[in-house]
């Protein structure tokens, strides 16, 4: 969640319920919903590694509110994390282990571990599908999201299918 | 193996297809294709069951015998409970008409016919009378997105709308059975999603639908989805129950830093 703060607070100064907001915002119903407590948490050791400082601001019948801002430094930690390129996702490698070591145990049939896999991957490309459709039109970024982890699950279920062509 | 035509028991009642050792090998200048073996297969009222699998694995030749498009070598067929394993062109033509609506990856639609008439023709064809096809017409295509279309040819729409159209021409005749052959293989990401919110809808409403897809969108849509392999059904699963193991959604979304 670090980077997501900083990269927020690059549009000025903002608070802990704030910066939650714009993450929600943003990234639409199908991204899991940051903690509050997360944030502040996080907020708190960004401005002890100096990548922010934050200002109490008195509010009237309520407690002080901390407003946060990036330093150089943290403005050089941004610019460095989209500089660099992100690793890929790894190869569902739990799975992968049952198939390789299923026929030598003689506990599991690779195929049923096959179907049972795929069965799994239907349901949640079914749920994806649901999410899509229940999530603003217009967002795209949301929406981009939910797609991009449908073409994850769909080369994840091609691979399936190799594998069971190759196995049966 | 049983040959076409031999007795059977009648399908359970709410059968929509029912399929007994259903067979066909494809004899060509090279080795026989054994595209479909053996394969029983129930569909009832109301279902959507969607056929993935790899190519060459015989899920459209399946789809073919099903829809009478070829003959069985063998097995019993029965459709809407009547049995029709052993019926010539002329009675499957009769039968598609009235029952069972197609679309296919490529549309084929009559290429020198106007939407209108490429919609309404089948209606005809069933003896509807030109008023009542007109009105059928009219109420799919606004439902389908496709008002002002009317006197268009296909060729001057896009892969989408042409594929609306063929929706369109397939339920003209309110048929009890739907089947799609890769009904989104040749559209563009936006395409396929109108395909598929479109049979999502129809089938909502009771349209009992087998589709055949390579694609896991296109599948997860429906309620039940049959892993093809080699000829043979490997895998028959009822989707949405149970609820998905952990890791589910959240998980495939959660993002690292």
């Amino acid at each position: 969640m670090r980077q997501q703060l900083l990269a927020l607070l690059t549009r000025g100064p903002a608070h802990g319920y704030e910066l939650k907001q714009g993450l929600e915002q943003l990234l639409g119903s199908a991204y899991p919903q940051p903690n509050v407590g997360q944030v502040y948490v996080t907020l708190g050791r960004l401005e002890k590694s100096g990548l922010i400082e934050g200002e109490d601001v008195e509010q009237t019948g309520r407690p002080n509110k901390r407003i946060y801002r990036l330093t150089d430094a943290g403005r050089e930690a941004v610019a460095a994390w989209f500089e660099d390129t992100t690793d890929e996702p790894r190869v569902r490698d739990g799975f992968f282990m049952k198939l390789a070591l299923a026929p030598l145990s003689g506990l599991a049939d690779p195929i049923a571990l096959i179907n049972r896999q795929r069965r799994q991957h239907l349901n949640t490309m079914r749920s994806l599908s649901r999410l899509a459709a229940g999530e603003d039109r217009d967002n795209k970024i949301a929406q981009l999201l939910i797609e991009g982890a449908m073409l994850h699950l769909q080369a994840d279920l091609d691979w399936l299918e190799r594998c069971q062509e190759e196995l049966e | 193996m049983t040959e076409p035509g031999t007795p059977g028991n009648p399908p359970p009642p709410g059968a929509i297809v029912h399929a007994e050792g259903l067979a066909k090998t494809h004899r060509g200048d090279r080795a026989p294709v054994h595209a479909v073996r053996d394969v029983d297969l129930t569909v009832r009222e109301g279902e959507f069951v969607a056929i993935t699998g790899p190519s060459g694995a015989g899920k459209s030749t399946l789809l073919h015998l099903v829809g009478g498009l070829e003959r069985p070598d063998a097995g019993r067929l029965w459709i809407g409970g009547e049995r029709v394993d052993g019926h010539g062109e002329a009675r499957w033509a009769v039968l598609r008409r009235r029952s069972v609506g197609i679309v296919f990856q490529f549309f084929n639609l009559v290429s020198h016919l106007t939407v209108a008439d490429n919609v309404e023709l089948p209606a005809l064809l069933a003896g509807a009378t030109p008023r009542a096809a007109r009105a059928s017409r009219a109420e799919l295509l606004a439902e389908l997105g496709l008002q002002g279309r009317e006197n268009a040819l296909p060729g001057a729409l896009s892969g989408g709308e042409q594929q609306r159209v063929a929706l369109a021409r397939a339920l003209v005749n309110r048929p009890a059975l739907l089947l799609a052959d890769e009904p989104a293989g040749s559209l563009d990401s936006k395409g396929t999603r109108d395909v598929l919110r479109l049979l999502a809808r129809f089938h909502a409403r009771g349209q009992t639908i087998l589709m055949v897809t390579h694609d896991a969108r296109m599948a997860s849509a429906a309620d039940r989805v049959i892993s093809f392999f080699d000829g043979r059904i490997a895998d028959d699963a009822t989707l949405g129950e149970p609820a998905p193991a952990r890791p589910g959604v959240t998980g495939v979304l959660d993002l690292k830093d």
